[in-house]
């Protein structure tokens, strides 16, 4: 933008379109970024300016029990509710898939619970999740005949969001479910007259043409799933019971909020953006040898 | 097209599809028929065990006195009013920026070309792995220096700025439309703003209401956001509200949670309802073309 005399119409018309990017990315993120980057190396309340530490937060942090807890926690949910999500996501979009009568019905019955926001969400399932008078221990006592305390569990509890984020799938069905249906029928028809069993057309054909979309969206899902915060603050305060439903992200909230450590939240926010970029790394350089991309 | 075959197999393998399908259907809609079923109920019916499905006696009422809850703490007048009321602005004045923000700066990116331009979208990209805890605390110092702690403005504000999402989504519908059809236009004269205001603009209708829905969508959804800036009962939005009537001093009974629940999601399926096209074709869209 030196010399604007030589820029051409196409350059000024491109740079000025981009302009609100450019500015809100700068301002909102880019700022606050590296903000929170030169932060995480000082002391801070809202109300005193940043005094430099050095590494002394990340030291305290990995001293940090709470921290641990909090990163395992939210490891634990995300590698188990993110598959367990995919693997119900790609069946119910197979089912679908089948085309048989009435598939929109169903289709709109799984995705419904997609839509229920977070906060109704995470009221809802308090109540069906409920030791004394839920609707979950009223199907399972007459079958098991217990009465789990599912909410006051230390091992339980955790579990009860891969429930919710099981429930909520249909976004990703829908997406697997129009992949599923840009698959050439002539890779079904060819493995017809070989007599391949649809146990192998799923495994040989299916997944490997769905394996980008699959990549896309799990490593989407698991970006997601590391920030999830809304379920486990509203359902769980304080991560009870002793801890087990404390996540990453309410720690940090808590950390800046509560306990009005700013510096030591920043840290932990710089830490939480470097699992995540290593994580995605890692899974775009795994998928690119495994998955199977369309020469297009 | 899937080949169909009618012999008495792929009847009965048609048969346990369905079956399959049904049982899931009711597993998944279990939850949301509970949820209406307690807002109908006696408070004692609500949490008899084992659980009553039909309320009886019917409390159609119970969703006036939600509405009402704790109204003398603001005046006589009903908090839900207020909550969505405020929702709604917020909803309005984000979507409206959302729109706007990303159709002009994904037509730069798609259809336009400038130096820089690739590079500048691979780190647009990449803004997707950031995650919001890393920034929350730097934003906060922000608004709060810019006096906008307090006020809505730093949950829609921000919308009006683009975001990675959307202008990956807009790109790649604006892509799809033919060249030529920007040359033809310049040909006669037209200006930039102009081949986009008149020519590509109102071919990407059907792309900006998918925008318009998601942006929806995610506003009326927010917790945490509304949950670091807004502190006066006055200014809450519906999620913060409906988290404080189940919260605060002792919480409200549960069949008035779940008619106060009832009401927060019954707008967002309503308009799935009368979008649903849209609706589904965006998702998939989204999904597919990383």
């Amino acid at each position: 933008m030196n010399k604007p005399g030589h820029l051409t119409n196409q350059t000024k018309a491109g740079l000025l379109f981009a302009a609100p990017w450019l500015i809100g990315f700068a301002v909102f993120l880019l700022f606050p970024l590296l903000k929170a980057f030169y932060n995480s190396f000082t002391e801070y309340t809202i109300l005193t300016p940043p005094v430099w530490i050095g590494f002394e937060n990340f030291a305290d942090i990995f001293r940090d029990e709470l921290f641990w807890k909090s990163l395992g926690n939210t490891f634990y949910y995300a590698f188990i509710a993110v598959p367990v999500s995919t693997v119900i996501a790609i069946s119910l979009a197979m089912l679908l898939n089948t085309k048989v009568k009435g598939q929109a019905f169903y289709r709109t019955f799984f995705f419904l619970p997609a839509l229920v926001p977070a906060v109704p969400l995470a009221i809802l399932w308090l109540w069906l999740f409920n030791g004394e008078a839920g609707i979950i221990n009223a199907i399972i006592e007459p079958i098991f005949g217990i009465r789990p305390n599912w909410l006051g569990d230390v091992n339980l509890a955790k579990n009860i969001l891969i429930v919710m984020s099981a429930w909520g799938v249909g976004h990703a069905m829908v997406i697997y479910l129009a992949g599923l249906q840009q698959v050439p029928i002539a890779l079904y028809e060819a493995a017809d007259l070989d007599g391949a069993s649809p146990l192998r057309k799923t495994f040989q054909i299916t997944i490997p043409m769905l394996s980008p979309v699959i990549m896309f969206n799990v490593v989407m899902a698991i970006i997601g799933s590391f920030q999830v915060f809304t379920q486990p603050y509203i359902m769980f305060p304080g991560g009870a019971p002793e801890r087990s439903t404390y996540f990453y992200s309410v720690y940090i909230y808590d950390a800046a909020f509560r306990d009005n450590r700013m510096g030591y939240a920043s840290a932990m926010g710089w830490i939480m953006f470097l699992i995540i970029l290593v994580l995605t790394l890692t899974a775009i350089k795994f998928m690119d040898k495994k998955v199977h991309y369309e020469s297009n | 097209m899937a080949k169909r075959t009618l012999s008495q197999q792929n009847l009965l393998s048609v048969g346990a599809i369905h079956l399959v399908l049904g049982l899931l259907s009711i597993v998944f809609l279990i939850p949301l028929v509970w949820m209406i079923s307690t807002s109908f109920k006696t408070v004692e019916q609500a949490s008899v065990f084992p659980p009553v499905w039909i309320p009886d006696p019917f409390m159609g009422g119970n969703y006036k006195e939600a509405w009402e809850y704790g109204k003398d703490q603001l005046g006589g007048v009903a908090p839900m009013l207020i909550y969505a009321r405020n929702s709604l602005i917020v909803c309005i004045l984000a979507v409206t920026g959302t729109v706007i923000s990303n159709s002009i700066v994904a037509y730069s990116f798609a259809r336009l070309k400038w130096p820089g331009r690739d590079l500048a979208f691979a780190i647009t990209l990449a803004t997707m792995m950031v995650p919001f805890p890393v920034l929350m605390v730097p934003l906060f110092g922000l608004f709060k220096d810019f006096g906008w702690v307090g006020t809505f403005r730093p949950l829609w504000i921000p919308a009006w700025f683009a975001g990675a999402f959307n202008i990956f989504l807009l790109r790649q519908f604006y892509r799809s439309i033919p060249m030529e059809l920007s040359e033809a236009a310049k040909i006669d004269g037209c200006s930039e703003w102009g081949i986009y205001s008149k020519v590509i603009l109102p071919l990407t209708k059907p792309a900006l209401a998918v925008v318009a829905l998601f942006s929806f969508m995610g506003t009326w959804n927010d917790f945490l956001a509304p949950l670091l800036y807004l502190q006066q009962q006055e200014t809450w939005t519906l999620a913060i509200g409906l988290q404080a009537f189940r919260s605060q001093a002792g919480g409200a009974p549960i069949h008035l949670q779940m008619a106060a629940s009832t009401m927060v999601v019954a707008p967002v399926i309503i308009l799935f309802f009368f979008t649903q096209k849209q609706f589904i074709q965006g998702i998939a869209t989204s999904g597919l073309k990383g």
